[in-house]
């Protein structure tokens, strides 16, 4: 499949710091990526630059094929969903006409049931809105625009459980008769990571892991239990972290447990819990360059 | 952690939502020749990823448990409860026997005893017979 965003080489750097290095990321069409990583760093400029709101300081950058900076072309196919998105002094319902008028798969039934669903009215300024109403509003427009590249940036800043929820059952229920490419980027990673078939944690302006969700579960597993016994279990395979308290120690080791992996450790007394997407996602994210290697790109 | 209906997060979702179907399979739950909620029903229920659900599908799919009638959906596949329950049968030993030994073992307790422990926990019904 061709991918509908091709990152290649990109670097961004401000005069202080620098973003993001090196990004090669392509982005399958029709897929919900999940983007992953810590404050700061460098999901937002990435999302932005994709968005052509922002230009790469070096390296290729193709959203359907073409740059998107200032290209009015692949900009009315995309939609980018802004932690915190500042609106001109006017009603909800003026933005959201805006946003009808721009976008031209724009769906004013779909924005109708989802400002009723978050509670929001259409008559009231923007000014007057609590953070989590903005941040409903937001996701309206970002799931009615029904754009072909829908970018949210850590969209729900304010919004309690209750709407999160809503936020998610409608972004799968409306992908799911209208497939498009979503990237969202987020901290609530046990939230929403059965949204993902894919995800990319970002660490320090790199690329730290790039791969299925599927193929991430189950990948890890954390053995706990009397030190020598873990010790028995663990030799041979790939340690990825460990830690020790007397006689115990808890190991985190990598690959797929079988059946007979599973028996051993029962009769060694030991404890098998496979790490869970977050738990693998905030190892990698902590990590120095390169030692997340061995679930890169782990395809399914 | 999100609901996920039961789903846990640490085990690839599409090979628990293809063992959730296979045990409704087996258990009658979804009778032979009845039609499987379709992808999009599943990714609805279970709050995952419809290309997740897809993949828990074929999984069946390729083990023969289900057809895809043109058009309709997927189907449940003559013989499919047979083929499921037979398998279970044969994991038996392997997932029940043998860790039931090994922990009797620990505890030091005897075969006897636990022929015993089995034929005494028998006469209370438990469990639906299937």
């Amino acid at each position: 499949m061709t991918p509908v965003i091709s990152v290649s080489g990109l670097t961004r750097r401000y005069p202080d710091h620098v973003a993001l290095r090196d990004v090669s990321i392509e982005i399958a069409g029709g897929t919900i990526t999940g983007l992953l990583g810590r404050n700061g760093a460098g999901k937002t400029t990435l999302l932005r630059i994709l968005a052509g709101q922002e230009f790469p300081s070096s390296g290729s950058v193709r959203v359907f094929g073409s740059p998107p900076a200032e290209n009015e072309n692949v900009l009315r196919r995309l939609v980018l969903v802004r932690e915190d998105q500042a609106y001109p002094d006017f009603k909800a319902g003026h933005a959201l006409r805006a946003a009808s008028f721009f976008y031209p798969r724009w769906d004013a039934g779909l924005a109708c049931s989802l400002i009723e669903d978050f509670g929001l009215r259409a008559g009231n300024s923007i000014k007057s809105l609590s953070r989590g109403q903005r941040s409903a509003l937001g996701i309206t427009i970002g799931l009615a625009a029904r754009a072909e590249v829908t970018l949210f940036d850590e969209p729900y800043t304010g919004l309690d459980a209750v709407a999160r929820q809503i936020f998610y059952d409608r972004l799968l229920a409306d992908y799911s008769d209208f497939p498009r490419t979503v990237l969202l980027s987020t901290h609530l990673i046990d939230e929403a990571a059965a949204l993902f078939e894919n995800v990319v944690v970002i660490d320090r302006g790199r690329v730290a892991l790039d791969a299925t969700a599927d193929g991430l579960r189950g990948m890890a597993t954390t053995v706990s239990g009397p030190v020598l016994a873990v010790d028995s279990f663990t030799e041979g395979r790939p340690v990825w972290e460990r830690r020790g308290l007397g006689s115990q120690a808890s190991v985190v080791v990598l690959g797929q447990v079988s059946g007979e992996d599973r028996e051993r450790a029962r009769s060694l007394g030991l404890d098998l819990t496979p790490l869970s997407l977050q738990q693998l996602v905030v190892r990698a994210a902590g990590r120095p360059p390169g030692a997340g290697s061995l679930i890169e790109r782990t395809s399914a | 952690m999100r609901e996920m209906a039961g789903l846990d997060e640490g085990t690839p979702l599409f090979v628990q939502v293809a063992e959730r179907l296979a045990a409704d399979i087996a258990d009658g739950g979804l009778a032979e020749g009845e039609r499987v909620p379709s992808t999009n029903e599943l990714a609805a229920f279970y709050r995952i990823n419809p290309a997740t659900a897809a993949k828990g599908i074929n999984v069946l799919t390729d083990d023969g448990l289900l057809e895809k009638r043109r058009g309709i959906g997927m189907f449940v596949t003559d013989g499919a409860r047979a083929t499921l329950l037979a398998r279970r049968r044969a994991e038996f030993t392997e997932r029940y026997v043998r860790p039931l030994r090994t922990e009797a073992t620990r505890l030091g307790m005897g075969t006897d005893e636990l022929i015993a422990l089995v034929r005494d926990t028998s006469d209370e019904p438990r469990g639906v017979r299937l």
